[in-house]
């Protein structure tokens, strides 16, 4: 038996729904830190850029479980949805600071989703997420034919590269953090590209 | 000369600086408090005129404005700078003044600012990012020192650089920007009363992370502007490049004064969020040439303020 299949077997004890659960904990955490000073004089920014990065860091998860399973075999697809969502509610915690907490007035939230191309960008990526959000369950799969559900759920993709670019976009001056960042989601992108047979057959 | 701005508002009307004590600290219970207190630096009093500029001014602590530091040669953090910036030697500290200058030369910082009197000064603070801070600078007015080095009559603007050591400034190992860090103000900016070289804060030596030893405090333009740890001031003609502007020309002027009215690209500065009051402070509008309108405003008549930004 390779270490793949044991690694295998030992995930099948280990339930997904704990996630849910255990999702909570880091959001919770960063709430506390900002209330009790943990993340410093201004706590506003520092807990919206760490729910942003945190999404950004489950999403390339979620988006490694495909590759992991093709190349070492290790299947963690049954966590996938969980980790999906969870994702979805970081950056809608996310996006609800911003609202909240840091913006705050209602004209100039909509200004700057207008004006500001990092945040029209953030928010097309967080609007593509709702159909992913609302479809995470089997009824969806069912319905929808498992086809036509892959397809849509291949706006993952499509919601990674503008939450990386978006995150780019935030830096000031010339900084590697985002550029790494969205230089692992479009390696991870691009392990989903079909290239051509290497040769046409007629 | 320290003391052209008179009040009749005292330094002992301000309230001391351990009544400030952090509400972080607060909440994290009287331990926390006390180790607050007792680690607080036991540096010497300045001993600076105390000044009244700046009243009705609410300070930030002590805390607050030596922990949230935008000094990139210790890194992007805000707290970088007060973790990493204990490893820069500041002493001794030279200072090369040329250009069109009547006494040239490199300058031994105590040199340069001998027989100056320190003078405090409570200024706002408000960073291009949209938050703001009050501090209590002590310092004295850079024509002060420019006096003091002979300005010829050629020169127009007054060019400042920050030191390069990355051994020490460990966020000068990534092009973060081109170093050093470089800042200009027009002559008549740099002349300006309210425009001082800082070397201290709260009565006290600044920290490294402020900007230790001695650096620039031009309180009506965006905090970027107050360049940090000078080593050289030139006097030229021409205007000078500045770091932000030579990163992003679309986002960062010459000028930048703090101007509500016109927008970062990226954001709004019609507001700003005051340091300090935790996670549900409120925004504040942002005051034209950050509250310095009445003493600033004729520097820049007839000028397009949207363009000049």
């Amino acid at each position: 038996m390779t270490a793949a299949q044991r690694i295998n077997i030992g995930l099948s004890k280990v339930p997904a729904w704990p996630l849910y659960i255990l999702g909570l904990i880091p959001p919770a955490w960063f709430l506390y830190q900002g209330l009790t000073g943990g993340l410093g004089a201004e706590p506003i920014k520092a807990l919206e850029h760490k729910l942003g990065e945190f999404a950004l860091q489950v999403l390339i998860v979620v988006l490694a479980v495909t590759p992991l399973r093709t190349w070492t075999g290790i299947n963690l697809t049954k966590f996938r949805r969980a980790l999906g969502l969870l994702t979805f509610f970081y950056v809608f915690l996310h996006l609800l600071v911003w609202l909240v907490l840091d913006v705050q007035i209602l004209s100039q939230i909509w200004a700057d989703i207008v004006k500001r191309p990092y945040i029209t960008i953030g928010m097309v990526g967080f609007v593509l997420m709702i159909p992913l959000a609302v479809t995470s369950n089997n009824l969806s799969i069912r319905k929808l034919g498992p086809k036509t559900w892959r397809r849509l759920h291949q706006l993952t993709y499509v919601t990674a590269v503008l939450g990386a670019v978006h995150f780019v976009m935030v830096a000031k001056g010339f900084q590697f953090e985002p550029l790494i960042y969205l230089g692992i989601v479009l390696a991870l992108v691009a392990t989903r590209l079909k290239f051509p047979a290497k040769r046409a057959v007629a | 000369m320290a003391g052209r701005y008179k009040s009749d508002l005292k330094w002992s009307d301000v309230t001391p600086k351990r009544d400030y004590m952090n509400r972080r600290q607060l909440m994290a219970g009287a331990g926390a408090l006390a180790l607050g207190s007792i680690a607080g630096p036991a540096m010497a009093s300045l001993g600076a005129r105390k000044s009244n500029y700046g009243r009705g001014l609410e300070l930030n602590t002590y805390e607050d404005i030596t922990s949230y530091n935008n000094f990139y040669e210790f890194g992007t953090g805000k707290d970088d700078a007060k973790n990493n910036a204990g490893r820069l030697t500041t002493d001794p500290w030279s200072i090369t003044v040329d250009g069109m200058v009547d006494k040239p030369g490199k300058y031994d910082l105590d040199d340069l600012t001998s027989g100056i009197s320190l003078e405090e000064r409570i200024y706002r603070f408000r960073c291009v990012e949209a938050w703001s801070m009050v501090v209590p600078w002590v310092g004295f007015e850079l024509s002060d020192l420019l006096a003091r080095v002979g300005v010829q009559s050629s020169a127009k603007y007054v060019a400042f650089e920050t030191l390069v050591r990355p051994d020490e400034m460990i966020g000068q190992r990534r092009p973060v920007l081109d170093w050093p860090y470089r800042e200009g103000l027009t002559l008549n900016e740099a002349m300006h009363p309210l425009t001082i070289m800082a070397t201290g804060l709260y009565d006290e030596p600044i920290p490294n992370q402020n900007g230790a030893p001695i650096r620039l405090v031009v309180p009506w333009k965006y905090g970027f502007k107050s360049i940090k740890s000078i080593v050289r001031i030139t006097l030229t003609d021409t205007r000078p490049p500045i770091s932000w502007e030579m990163a992003n020309p679309r986002e960062y002027g010459f000028f930048s004064n703090v101007n509500p009215n016109v927008d970062h690209p990226r954001w709004s500065q019609a507001t700003e969020r005051k340091i300090g009051g935790g996670l549900f402070s409120k925004r504040v509008p942002t005051l034209m040439f950050n509250g310095y309108e009445s003493e600033v405003a004729g520097l820049y008549a007839g000028m397009d303020l949207t363009k000049n930004f």
